[in-house]
């Protein structure tokens, strides 16, 4: 198929950006979305121009890597994908398509395509964690009882790759879906009780200080988020962060 | 608990509990102006209750403003606050692929009932101070003495059809500010769980059945005079 790329290019992070129209032939509809960045950036690089930077590891939908907001939606029209999971099978022959990076005031852009979500790591260093002894006397985590219920909801908020197409998508730039599920994959183990108030309370204040929106539960995060996290986990948080403030 | 309060989630917490105490005044408003179509004589008479008891006047009256001003004035700050949190817009936006107009128009729908509610309160409630606590009669009578004055108003108030129209149309705006306000309030509060998924149904019952029923009542009145 043949298409026309309308295509975020910026210099580097203290330049302005503009969109740049790019044309790609004979794409293949098994190729996948970024296998089409590569086809074009070879195009380019042939021409002696600046290739398109953009982030990507695994490919395989597990890194969280490749933040491209594709046709007005992060990850592009499809659900539970990244967009190395997009498959140019979505699109049709004679299509245009608008690629850009993803957008929040926390997320400022590098190059082109690429974003910083350093924001999310200092969010999980605040709170995103529990402290466990490694002195040699570590308790074996199968000899707590844990119930089934408890352990699959954790385990499904722990599926949260931290990709931040939850803050893409929402109007509001708000990270309470990946907040949410980090602080619910410890709020629903015995394991992270003991640190719940500091991380609770640690997490949302690093949250509200990187600069990213309120949440106001319109719920795009979770129909975007390529793990399916739930908006459970804001809830929970929400819960989590007044239990906290009650006791103190 | 400064913190909390300063905090987004604080924020919206207390957003979302102005947001159930205007729920509430709603539907016991919604009461009573139904009992104008039951029941003239009984709606004079709550109607007097309500306008003359002090608890209500004095304690739950202010409480009912500060519960509008703060849900108004909590709902702009966090709205410039969600707007300066992506500084430089997409060029291309798909939001009704994941997500309903009036979540994403809450701001708007609340705008137009700002309005509607300031002409509201120019219509019934700034009247009603004036007859009242201004010129200091408590007696809510007509003025020829003969019964309740209440029904008799309700009744005026609605003939001219630009009141109806407005009227209906600031109903409309909150049917879709509570489709979406409803469910988010409890989500806010933190209550979105297995034992909540019946909730949503009757959210969407009480945010189309409640205006629904208002203007019911405005046109009953409109063409029953």
């Amino acid at each position: 198929m043949n298409l026309t790329l309308k295509i975020w290019r910026q210099k580097n992070a203290q330049s302005k950006g503009k969109m740049v129209d790019y044309k790609v032939t004979e794409i293949s509809e098994h190729m996948s979305f970024l296998e089409m960045m590569d086809v074009l950036n070879e195009q380019l690089v042939n021409s002696g121009e600046e290739p398109i930077a953009f982030d990507h590891d695994c490919r395989e939908g597990i890194c969280g890597m490749c933040s491209m907001y594709i046709n007005g939606e992060a990850h592009g029209p499809d659900r539970g994908i990244t967009t190395c999971q997009l498959h140019m099978r979505m699109f049709k022959d004679g299509d245009t398509i608008t690629i850009e990076p993803f957008r929040a005031k926390a997320f400022p852009v590098i190059k082109d395509l690429v974003v910083d979500r350093t924001s999310f790591e200092r969010i999980q260093q605040a709170g995103g964690y529990i402290s466990v002894n490694t002195s040699g006397n570590t308790q074996d985590a199968n000899a707590i009882p844990i119930s089934k219920h408890a352990a699959d909801e954790a385990m499904d908020a722990a599926t949260c790759i931290g990709c931040g197409a939850c803050v893409a998508t929402c109007k509001n730039s708000s990270a309470m879906l990946f907040v949410g599920a980090k602080i619910s994959q410890y709020a629903l183990l015995p394991q992270g009780q003991v640190e719940a108030v500091d991380r609770v309370n640690n997490m949302v204040a690093q949250m509200d200080l990187e600069g990213f929106g309120n949440c106001t539960n319109i719920g795009a995060c979770e129909v975007e988020c390529p793990k399916g996290i739930s908006l459970e986990n804001i809830a929970r948080m929400n819960r989590e962060f007044l239990k906290a403030n009650v006791k103190g | 608990m400064s913190g909390f309060f300063k905090s987004s989630i604080g924020r919206k917490f207390t957003m979302a509990l102005s947001a159930f105490f205007l729920m509430f005044f709603l539907l016991q408003h919604f009461a009573i102006n139904f009992l104008s179509v039951l029941n003239p004589d009984a709606f004079n008479e709550v109607s007097h209750f309500m306008g003359t008891n002090p608890l209500i006047q004095y304690v739950l009256q202010p409480v009912l403003l500060f519960g509008v001003v703060y849900h108004f004035v909590m709902g702009f700050i966090l709205e410039i606050k969600n707007r300066s949190s992506r500084v430089v817009k997409y060029a291309k936006n798909n939001g009704s692929a994941n997500s309903t107009w009036m979540s994403r128009n809450m701001i708007y729908s609340g705008l137009f009932i700002l309005i509607f509610l300031v002409i509201h309160f120019i219509d019934f409630w700034i009247p009603e101070l004036n007859t009242k606590y201004v010129q200091g009669d408590m007696s809510g009578l007509l003025a020829d003495g003969e019964g309740y004055r209440y029904y008799e108003e309700l009744q005026h108030k609605f003939l001219p059809p630009w009141r109806i129209a407005l009227y209906c149309l600031g109903f409309i705006f909150l049917a879709l500010h509570l489709l979406h306000g409803f469910n988010s309030a409890f989500q806010s509060v933190g209550a979105n769980n297995k034992y909540t998924k019946g909730l949503k149904g009757f959210g969407k019952a009480y945010a189309i059945l409640v205006p629904l029923g208002f203007i019911v009542i405005a046109l009953f009145h409109h063409f029953n005079h």
